[in-house]
């Protein structure tokens, strides 16, 4: 397995969380793995990504410019980085906010509505772990429970009782691309 | 020890605390404010003093002033910090004090940019402060080898009595990777610090130790040359280290150091996937520079050529050329500033070269 992601959204939405929860639950699963978040001034307010990769094999570069799959939660980093998909590769984006469509033809592209179902869940901050949901249901790379237990290390116990919450997010998540 | 993810520059921290830091002085600058964020958490916990100077100049002559005493001290910075660390450091080095510098690379010169960056090789190496001084300087190319190599730079320190520099960029100390702490073990007999000033009485029986950089006597400042330039040839003999990867029957050779070096394996993997076979020499200390690998893997015979990649403008690329003394071709790929090559940049660059 090699996968190469790049997460990218805007600041708040989660991303660099939602990278580092694949990143860990790759780890808690025996996987090499790397998180590389993009820092600096266009985290406030602006654009955010990370790169994840999660290999079976030592992680040679972990800058992700050639992506297995890129996750967009919002319009500019749908415009940056589509044209990062390897062939063949995976495209998620965010459909609630994001009203154009994919122009690649060459990809597997996938719309989550990734805030109607948060709201829906009655959360607007879990978007990213509904996304992952997606994401993982995808890909098969990691399985939801070395996410939730990632989540549960980032959380600690006394937030524990969000663990159910983000399950379910995982969960409608990956049934809206079914 | 289950494995951890974490950030590069915690994990430096941390390691340092292993390996028996118990005083950090610095001053904030990004791609390096977790190491000192870090350590003002951690070492009130294990009996240390965190303290942020005033300013890069202070936080090294606390240094200074933490290793004369026969402290286990560090500080750590990024690239226009450090620069502003160099009297210092050249002070550190002549008053033969033992101390870890850290240098997170971001892209320069001047304030320059917050990003990655290679451009301090020659500051590093060469000198940077004023005299005829090195310190040894570790170039990690993963978080676990920053962790791995954090108790020998403290060890290295002590034994040689000489500032180590730990040389990384922002994607190291930025990064998140698995990691695991062994147990703090010195593999090294560390000489007991006789010349330390922590308290003088008359019935000791032995002088004051005075620490001092100052040799107004022609006679003492050249004893004191001599002392340095036969602990740098010691140094140069036993504690050269670097990677050969995939190097035999390569017929291209790549080199590189730290997170630049994975780029390369990156790029060696899609040159395999096209049947040519490229190798990589990474050098783990670029002070003492692992001249005769580097000569030895990219002059034989089956090598066509080399190539340098670097983010700069060409730093490390002047040691590669002096080791191979123009027996061979060393090409140059990379860009001053923050711009990262990327696989396929090297991929292409090597096709040429191939083709040439």
């Amino acid at each position: 397995m090699l996968e190469q992601n790049i997460f990218a959204g805007f600041g708040g939405q989660g991303v660099l969380l939602m990278g580092k929860l694949l990143a860990e639950a790759g780890m808690f699963e025996g996987r090499e793995v790397t998180w590389l978040p993009s820092y600096g001034p266009e985290m406030r307010g602006g654009t955010a990504n990370c790169s994840v990769v999660i290999s079976d094999e030592p992680v040679a570069s972990p800058i992700v410019t050639r992506a297995t799959t890129v996750v967009a939660m919002n319009e500019p980093s749908l415009d940056k980085f589509e044209s990062c998909v390897l062939p063949g590769g995976k495209l998620f984006i965010n459909s609630s906010i994001i009203g154009k469509k994919a122009t690649r033809t060459d990809i597997d592209v996938y719309y989550v509505p990734c805030n109607e179902i948060a709201d829906e869940l009655g959360n607007s901050k879990v978007i990213n772990l509904v996304m992952l949901g997606a994401y993982i249901a995808k890909t098969k790379c990691v399985e939801f429970e070395s996410v939730l237990d990632a989540l549960l290390e980032t959380l600690g116990e006394r937030k524990a009782h969000l663990i159910p919450l983000n399950r379910e997010a995982l969960n409608k998540g990956a049934a809206s691309i079914e | 020890m289950a494995k951890k993810l974490m950030k590069g520059c915690e994990a430096v921290a941390e390691a340092a605390i292993q390996a028996g830091c118990r005083f950090f002085f610095g001053y904030p600058i990004t791609p390096q404010n977790d190491i000192p964020e870090y350590m003002s958490a951690r070492l009130p916990k294990v009996g240390g003093c965190f303290l942020q100077a005033e300013s890069e100049v202070a936080a090294i002559n606390m240094v200074y002033g933490a290793s004369g005493s026969g402290a286990r001290v560090m500080t750590s910075s990024s690239s226009p910090g450090v620069s502003l660390k160099m009297e210092g450091i050249s002070y550190l080095a002549a008053a033969e004090l033992p101390c870890v510098i850290v240098n997170m690379m971001r892209g320069g010169p001047g304030l320059g940019s917050i990003q990655a960056s290679q451009g301090d090789y020659f500051q590093t190496t060469k000198g940077g402060g004023h005299g005829d001084y090195h310190v040894i300087a570790l170039a990690p190319s993963s978080v676990q080898e920053a962790i791995d190599l954090m108790q020998d730079a403290f060890d290295l320190a002590d034994v040689y009595r000489t500032p180590v520099m730990m040389l990384a960029d922002g994607i190291i100390g930025q990064m998140m990777e698995p990691v695991e702490f062994h147990p703090a073990e010195s593999k090294r007999v560390l000489p007991e610090k006789t010349w330390a000033a922590k308290g003088w009485d008359a019935a000791s029986g032995r002088p004051r130790a005075i620490i001092n950089s100052l040799y107004i006597e022609t006679e003492e400042l050249q004893e004191l040359n001599d002392r340095l330039q036969a602990r740098y040839d010691a140094i140069k003999a036993n504690e050269t280290r670097c990677e050969l990867y995939n190097c035999d029957n390569a017929e291209i050779i790549l080199t590189a150091y730290g997170t630049i070096s994975r780029i390369c394996k990156s790029a060696i993997a899609l040159a395999a996937q096209e049947g040519i076979k490229v190798g990589l020499v990474r050098p783990i200390t670029i002070w003492p520079f692992p001249t005769q690998e580097v000569h030895d893997v990219i002059c034989a015979p089956n090598v066509k050529a080399a190539l340098n990649v670097e983010v700069s403008a060409g730093q490390m690329l002047e040691d590669v050329r002096l080791a191979v003394n123009g027996e061979k071709t060393v090409e140059f790929l990379g860009r001053p500033g923050s711009f990262v090559p990327t696989a396929e940049d090297i991929l292409n660059r090597i096709k040429e070269m191939r083709r040439a």
